[in-house]
């Protein structure tokens, strides 16, 4: 070939385009996807958030690990909201104009309710993966974290049973995740054969639980204590329960939707939880394939698993869920995924099998009654796949696709 | 008739834990014009030094009862030194500096000890009265504020320390001119102030856990009663806890626990229409 200086600047002109060609070319093809999230890392939530996040880190490292979602990656785009609910708005806002594929986060009610309806208007999927009071339908929100019914349906008739308890007396934290909670408490107790049920609500900041709190208990007769106390002024009546001898009264037993939750077990002195029954999805001593995996990642990537809580894993298990629809639709587009997700698909995590029931867009999950003893959740009675019965009684998103509201549960 | 006792016993705890978590505060008010604003991370942190001490081996009565007011009281030395001396007779500005303070003290506690409650174990037993038992720290909790309240009397009205310092507290200049150290006394007060707050922080710590928030939650209830009660650090305190430690533990015990918290409020709206200086104004009303 004559190598003149035509040729040659076509030819290499040619070469260095089809060069600079290739790389934008398949970085086209696999432009991440992109995951927001919001979480409260700092201030008083955090405690709930960091464990959130580590947890989401550690379910897109992964999936990416495992050559991502389509053949894209999953890119996280997180900020920490530091635990104010104005923050929610403002940054998912922010978030949506930069385009989103998908959401997963917030962590109170409140900031659900805050960025709820921002991505329902931009047709982002939004994934809330914490327990939380029920009731919430709309088609553009999927829910992974238990609702009361299924802990109550589970905890109240066995405890009353174990224990031949008949009377009760419930301590609620005044807001509406522990007045529909009481309320469950007090259907589930009845139909149980209860002949008593005496409920009595308290302030969120109220941290002192004197001797006439325990007196109005010992004078009622009840003989199991149900605790839906919330927040960290609320943990003193475990103290003052404690003191007051009545953990060690055979006759009068503790039982909790709350306790742990934000592993209170692991702070608090060991004396002051022993003996008490709880009910939640996930079970860290459970000895599933899934969970050891996940504990070993954990430890892996983070270190010490200590930190770890119920809501973490609802936030782990709601990504795999999210990316199981994913790659079963072969589209990250919201109607494909929906399509997946409301013909009952599921993934087995670290607390078992969570599958979306299709008319609430809420999970059944499985359900552990758990006794604590020093500081440690032990199994005592599993129930597989309990139904969010709850908002199932509310809420029909298969007659009603374009429904989008909350529904106070009233019983 | 026990239930009638219990509900007498339940009456004088709130009185004491309000009286608690007051008395350090007042102090600084009463005799310095400072409104703390940090008052309840002062609290706060009297109940870490007692987990931290308590951690370090020592023994939990000494780590509450010493170890928690010494902690305190050096901490309140410092910040008197740095911040509060150049803002004496300001009291907007100690407001500011202080609730600043508060903002930066639960941003550290929260990077040092992170933002999750501890708790720390005392079991003293419990104590049958009739048919029902009272938790026994309910009752030393009680018998530690009356021995406390009686040792803050006594220094206020039994020694020559008082003396000058509720002469300083009265008449300033005139206390300079006769060559007491008022600044010094100012100093002293302030640390007394703090080592108060800190044993509030210390004998709590067992009943309520401790964290970096758990200010928030004491210095609402401790900022009413002291405004309530007026200037007179001692007696005044003293009077608006027990007025409002029986309204609310009444209402508690009648309706419920948070109806508790709104007469609370409602008492001291009134107590305040009534007595706008605050309840010891009734008795300084003569001197002045």
């Amino acid at each position: 070939m004559n190598i003149n200086r035509r040729n040659f600047l076509i030819g290499t002109g040619s070469a260095v385009g089809a060069l600079m060609a290739v790389p934008y070319i398949s970085h086209a093809q696999s432009k991440p996807i992109r995951l927001g999230m919001l979480l409260d890392t700092s201030g008083p939530f955090s405690a709930y958030g960091i464990p959130m996040e580590k947890a989401s880190q550690l379910a897109v490292e992964s999936i990416n690990e495992g050559g991502g979602l389509l053949g894209r990656e999953v890119e996280i785009v997180f900020r920490d909201t530091q635990s104010d609910m104005a923050n929610y708005t403002t940054f998912a806002n922010q978030m949506v104009r930069q385009g989103l594929d998908v959401f997963h986060g917030g962590i109170l009610s409140a900031s659900r309710e805050a960025i709820r309806q921002t991505l329902r208007q931009r047709e982002i999927p939004y994934f809330y993966n914490v327990l939380y009071e029920g009731g919430v339908c709309d088609g553009n929100t999927f829910v992974t974290g238990t609702t009361p019914a299924q802990q109550v349906e589970a905890l109240i008739p066995h405890a009353m049973n174990a224990y031949g308890a008949k009377k009760l007396y419930v301590l609620a934290a005044n807001y509406n995740y522990g007045q529909i909670t009481a309320a469950w408490v007090k259907r589930y107790a009845e139909q149980n054969g209860a002949t008593d049920v005496e409920v009595e609500f308290f302030d969120l900041s109220d941290g002192e639980f004197g001797p006439a709190a325990i007196a109005k208990i010992q004078e009622s007769g009840s003989d199991l204590v149900v605790s839906v106390l919330v927040g960290a002024a609320q943990l003193s009546f475990y103290s003052e329960w404690l003191g007051s001898g009545m953990l060690a009264n055979p006759d009068v037993h503790l039982i909790s939707t709350t306790f742990g939750v934000g592993n209170e077990h692991k702070v608090l002195p060991a004396a002051q939880s022993d003996g008490m029954l709880v009910a939640n999805n996930w079970a860290p001593q459970n000895d599933s394939a899934e969970n050891k995996a996940f504990l070993e990642a954990w430890a892996a990537k983070h270190g010490n698993t200590d930190d770890i809580h119920e809501i973490a894993v609802s936030q782990y298990q709601g990504i795999l869920l999210w990316a199981h629809a994913v790659e079963q639709a072969g589209s990250v587009e919201r109607s494909a995924i929906t399509q997946v997700l409301e013909s009952g698909a599921s993934i087995v995590g670290p607390s078992g099998k969570v599958e979306m029931d299709p008319a609430t867009h809420h999970c059944k999950l499985d359900i552990h009654v758990m006794e604590i003893q020093n500081q440690q959740m032990n199994i005592v009675k599993s129930f597989a796949q309990r139904e969010p019965v709850d908002t199932q009684s509310v809420c029909n998103l298969t007659e009603n696709p374009d429904s989008n509201v909350q529904y106070e549960i009233t019983l | 008739m026990d239930i009638a006792f219990i509900f007498a016993i339940q009456i004088i705890y709130a009185i004491a834990v309000l009286t608690l978590i007051s008395l350090g505060l007042a102090l600084v008010f009463g005799m310095m014009r400072i409104i703390n604003l940090a008052h309840g991370e002062f609290i706060t942190l009297g109940g870490y030094a007692t987990i931290m001490a308590t951690k370090a081996g020592f023994n939990i009565w000494v780590a509450m009862l010493v170890m928690a007011p010494i902690v305190v009281g050096v901490w309140s030395l410092f910040i008197e030194r740095v911040i509060i001396r150049f803002l004496y007779g300001r009291l907007i500005y100690t407001m500011l500096a202080t609730w600043g303070l508060s903002l930066a003290m639960t941003g550290g506690l929260t990077m040092i000890f992170g933002n999750t409650t501890e708790g720390v174990a005392l079991d003293i037993g419990s104590i049958p009265i009739g048919v029902y038992q009272v938790n026994g720290y309910n009752l030393f909790l009680i018998f530690s504020v009356a021995v406390t309240s009686i040792l803050v009397a006594w220094v206020l009205y039994g020694t020559v320390y008082g003396r000058i310092a509720r002469a300083a507290m009265q008449n300033r200049d005139m206390t300079q001119a006769f060559g007491y150290p008022v600044k010094r006394i100012s100093m002293l007060t302030f640390v007394v102030g703090g080592m108060l707050a800190g044993l509030a922080g210390g004998i709590l710590a067992p009943t309520t856990g401790v964290s970096p928030f758990s200010g928030a939650t004491w210095i609402a209830d401790a900022f009413i009663t002291v405004i309530t009660g007026g200037t007179a650090p001692l007696l005044g305190t003293l009077a608006s806890a027990g007025i409002l430690g029986v309204v609310s533990t009444s209402t508690v015990l009648i309706f419920s626990s948070a109806a508790g918290g709104i007469a609370l409020l409602i008492a001291a709206l009134i107590l305040l229409r009534l007595f706008p200086l605050g309840i010891s104004s009734i008795w300084q009303r003569s001197g002045k």
